[in-house]
This record gives C-alpha cells, sequence and structure tokens, in this order.
C-alpha cells in the first residue's frame, strides 16, 4: 500500500541559512514517526511545509497523493495539523473556536462533539480559550486537528507544557489512533518516542541522521539519551 | 465559498467578542454626530441634505478603519494562528475575502447607525433621499478602498502599530491626491501627475456620490481599487506566509 505522507528531498532556506536539507521520508498507515532533534534542528521547518505553511525552496511531499505545492486546498483536507505552540484565538471560547474550524472543514456539530469527547474538553466548551491553562489550550490545539478524523495527523510538540497526567493521556490517545493512521510528532523528549512511536527520526542541522526503530536506536545496548547525544552533538561543537 | 464564509463569520463575531465594536462604533458616531452639526454647518447651511456628513465621511474613515484593518493579519501573525488559518484547507483568497468581507460588514453597521440623521433632515425638510442613499453608497466604497488598502498594510507586519500607520499614510495619501493643496502644486510644476494624482483620489471620486451622483466610471475605480489590493494582499500573503 501506498505511504499516506511522502516527502522527497525537501529544503528549506532562508537567505543563505539552510533550515532543512534534502529531508526525504515516507510513513504508512498505522506508523507512528517521532521527529527527533535539538532545538533548532528543522523539526518545526520540515512540519510546516508538509503541512503547505511554508513553500519549500526545493523538493515536495504528497499527503494521500496529493502534492503540498500543486494541489495544496485538498492535501490540506486530509491532514490534521498541531502548529507549534498551539495557536488559537484567545477570545474565542472552546466550542465556538472549534465550531469554526469545523464550519471551514464542512464537518458538522457531532464532529466538535466527538472531537471535544476524545480531548476531554467538554467541562471548558463554553471558556474563552485565553483563559484556560497550558494544558487545556494545547488540547483545544489537538481537537482542532482531530475534527474531520484525518488519515494524516502532523503534530508539532503535542505534549510540551503538558502535566504528567496530561502527557499520559495525549500518549494513551495517539496510540489508541494509531492504526488507522499516519502520525508525525515531533518533541525533544526521549522518552515519549519510547513510549508511542514505532520508528524514530533524527534530525540535526538540517539532515536526517537516523532513521530506525526506537529498539533499533539502542540496538548497540546505549541508551537512547547516549544515542541522541551521539547523533546531533559532534558538528555543534565544531 | 463555505470556507469563506467560515472565515468572514469569525472575523465578523471577533470585533464584538472584544470592545473593538463598541469603542469604534461610539467614536464614530460621536465624531460624526458633532462634527456634521459644528464644523460641517449642518443648521447654518439651511438645506435639507446631509452633504455635511458625507463630506466628513472619507476624514473619519481615515483614522477610524486602519483602526479595524490593523489587526487583521498582524494579530494572526504575532498570535501564530496565521500558521492555523493557512493550513485549514483554505485558499489565500478564501481568507483574504472573508476577512475583507467581514470588516465591510462591521462598516455598513457602522453607516447604519448613523440612520437619526437621515430621521433628522427629513424630520426638518424634504431632502432628496434618493441622493442621500448614493452617499451611503459612496461611503461604503470609501470605507472598502481604504480597508483593502489596509488590509494589504497589514499582511506585510506582525507589528499592529506599523500597520496602523502605515495605513493611515497611505489612505491619506489617496485621499489628499486630489485636493486643491495637491493639484496646485503639481499643476505648477509636474502637470502630467496632476490628472493622474485626481483620478487616483478617492476623496475626488467619493465627491459625486456625495452630491447624489453615482457615475459608472466611478464605481469601476472603487471596484478596481478595492480588487488591486485585495490582490496585493492575497500575493504578500502567499509570499510571506511564515515571517
Amino acid at each position: 500500500m501506498a505511504a499516506l505522507i511522502e516527502i522527497e528531498g525537501l529544503t528549506k532556506r532562508f537567505g543563505a541559512f539552510t533550515a532543512v536539507e534534502g529531508v526525504g521520508f515516507s510513513v504508512a498507515r498505522g506508523e507512528v514517526v517521532g521527529f527527533l532533534g535539538p532545538n533548532g534542528a528543522g523539526k518545526s521547518t520540515t512540519m510546516r511545509m508538509l503541512a503547505g505553511f511554508m513553500l519549500p525552496s526545493a523538493g515536495t511531499a504528497r499527503i494521500c497523493g496529493e502534492d503540498v505545492v500543486e494541489r495544496p486546498v485538498a492535501a490540506k483536507r486530509h491532514l490534521g495539523f498541531l502548529p507549534e505552540g498551539a495557536p488559537s484565538y484567545p477570545e474565542m471560547e472552546v466550542e465556538d473556536f472549534l465550531a469554526f474550524c469545523a464550519r471551514v472543514r464542512g464537518c458538522g456539530r457531532e464532529a466538535v462533539a466527538r472531537a471535544m469527547a476524545l480531548t476531554q474538553l467538554e467541562a471548558v466548551r463554553r471558556q474563552p480559550i485565553e483563559t484556560l491553562s497550558k494544558g487545556y489550550k494545547r488540547r483545544v490545539g489537538l481537537a482542532q486537528a482531530l475534527l474531520h478524523d484525518p488519515p494524516v495527523l502532523v503534530l508539532d510538540e503535542p505534549t510540551d507544557g503538558l502535566d504528567p497526567n496530561q502527557k499520559h493521556e495525549v500518549r494513551g490517545l495517539i496510540r489508541a489512533m494509531a492504526p488507522e493512521k499516519a502520525i508525525v510528532i515531533s518533541t525533544h523528549i526521549l522518552e515519549e518516542v519510547a513510549a508511542v512511536c514505532t520508528r524514530a527520526i533524527v534530525i540535526a542541522r538540517g539532515r536526517i541522521l537516523a532513521d530506525d526503530t526506537p529498539a533499533g536506536l539502542v540496538r548497540d545496548g546505549r541508551s537512547l539519551e547516549e544515542v541522541f547525544r551521539a547523533l546531533t552533538l559532534p558538528a555543534e561543537a565544531a | 465559498m463555505r470556507g469563506l464564509l467560515a472565515v468572514a463569520r469569525r472575523e465578523f463575531a471577533a470585533y464584538f467578542a472584544t470592545p473593538v465594536a463598541a469603542v469604534f462604533l461610539v467614536i464614530f458616531l460621536v465624531l460624526a454626530g458633532a462634527l456634521t452639526f459644528t464644523v460641517g454647518g449642518f443648521f447654518a447651511r439651511g438645506q435639507a441634505d446631509l452633504i455635511p456628513f458625507f463630506n466628513l465621511v472619507p476624514w473619519l474613515f481615515l483614522f477610524l478603519v486602519p483602526a479595524l484593518t490593523m489587526r487583521l493579519w498582524a494579530e494572526e501573525r504575532r498570535l501564530g494562528t496565521i500558521e492555523l488559518l493557512l493550513t485549514l484547507p483554505l485558499s489565500p483568497w478564501q481568507a483574504v475575502l472573508g476577512k475583507f468581507l467581514a470588516a465591510w460588514a462591521f462598516c455598513a453597521v457602522a453607516l447604519l447607525l448613523t440612520f437619526p440623521l437621515v430621521l433628522t433632515v427629513n424630520f426638518l425638510g424634504s431632502p432628496d433621499n434618493g441622493a442621500i442613499l448614493a452617499g451611503y453608497v459612496g461611503c461604503l466604497l470609501v470605507a472598502g478602498a481604504y480597508l483593502a488598502l489596509g488590509a494589504a498594510l497589514s499582511a506585510s507586519t506582525r507589528n499592529q502599530v506599523i500597520a496602523f500607520v502605515l495605513a493611515v499614510a497611505a489612505c491619506f495619501l489617496f485621499a489628499a491626491a486630489g485636493s486643491p493643496v495637491v493639484s496646485e502644486f503639481l499643476s505648477a510644476r509636474l502637470p502630467a501627475l496632476a490628472e493622474t494624482a485626481r483620478a487616483l483620489s478617492v476623496a475626488e471620486r467619493f465627491a459625486g456620490f456625495a452630491r447624489g451622483v453615482i457615475a459608472a466610471k466611478d464605481v469601476v475605480f472603487f471596484a478596481s481599487f478595492i480588487g488591486f489590493w485585495l490582490f496585493v494582499n492575497a500575493a504578500v500573503l502567499d509570499h510571506r506566509k511564515a515571517d
């Protein structure tokens, strides 16, 4: 079966600075890919290009076969995207905000109710988003990405700012959805990779350094943290 | 179409979810009312028409419309919600047009709330209500022109103050281009430019509407002015979504 996410030679340059260089991988249904790297490695830039927010300088990506550069609207229909920091309109109430996203996507009220149930937002549905805690705000962003039950999920740091219980819930949710979807999550929390991912891609300075299962990365007996440091540190010292 | 309406609806509701709507409407109505009767000399003219009011509107909108447009895109950039908005299945023109229509509808509400002036003038005399309607159409077109211009400038920055100041300056340029001061200066030194400046002047184009004349060429001017700046807005957005 064809992969739901296909990325080929994705490159992004900002002036003379190359943020992402020749990144390529594909993700099939049922896979949860952990996109790992230090801050500034190019994780968010790659995800933004995949989500159609940034135009690649070179290369391309396809979501469910739709090219994100040539057919952006079609590609975005198949995608649920949680941007970094889970931005949302602060003055809007949770339910109104989700209803707005649902209207744009053409799904009904029941989709809003389902997404709120999945992310346990019912208790705060009539609260303005600006009054919510960081954990709730993150869940509002997650609910927005799940509204239309998309086959492809791209989540930029979905558990950042959550307490341990909330992290546990979100990871449970991701694991539960995994068999039906292709999921990419970016993180710099290594335990998360072992907890939810079927595959880990390590990126630093805009290039992919490793692409393996979490078990494969620690095959030689080192801890994930040691592997991560060994992969991403050398050139930073140079 | 669905996406466009969803964006317009959210944006329109956002004015009323914050104090923006209340502040804008109150200031606009107080200034429009007070200045019509004082500076405009509504009573002193002894004529039953709304020309004193219509003459004020382009100058009031000059400051108030940029206050509406400054947040349109600059705030989305600052909050990061632009990343959310532009990764929803929307084409840039749907987002641009949706926001523009919401702001335009809001200006229409502000203009509708000046109805006591129409009642007053009808109570005091027998004005040409067709001419008054033409004046209101003109006001709406001026608002649309300033909105399109301001929105395009807002798309180019993440700073609302910069968006506001740039929009006031740009609107002033297009409002004053046909004024006697500019015309005389240009005719004396650059006669070739004088005609162009007058032709591009929003205030000059509006003068006909204020007198009750809806000329096709003026409607075409406003339509192309709005269309051009909405196009610039979409292009700016597409070009520099992220930074």
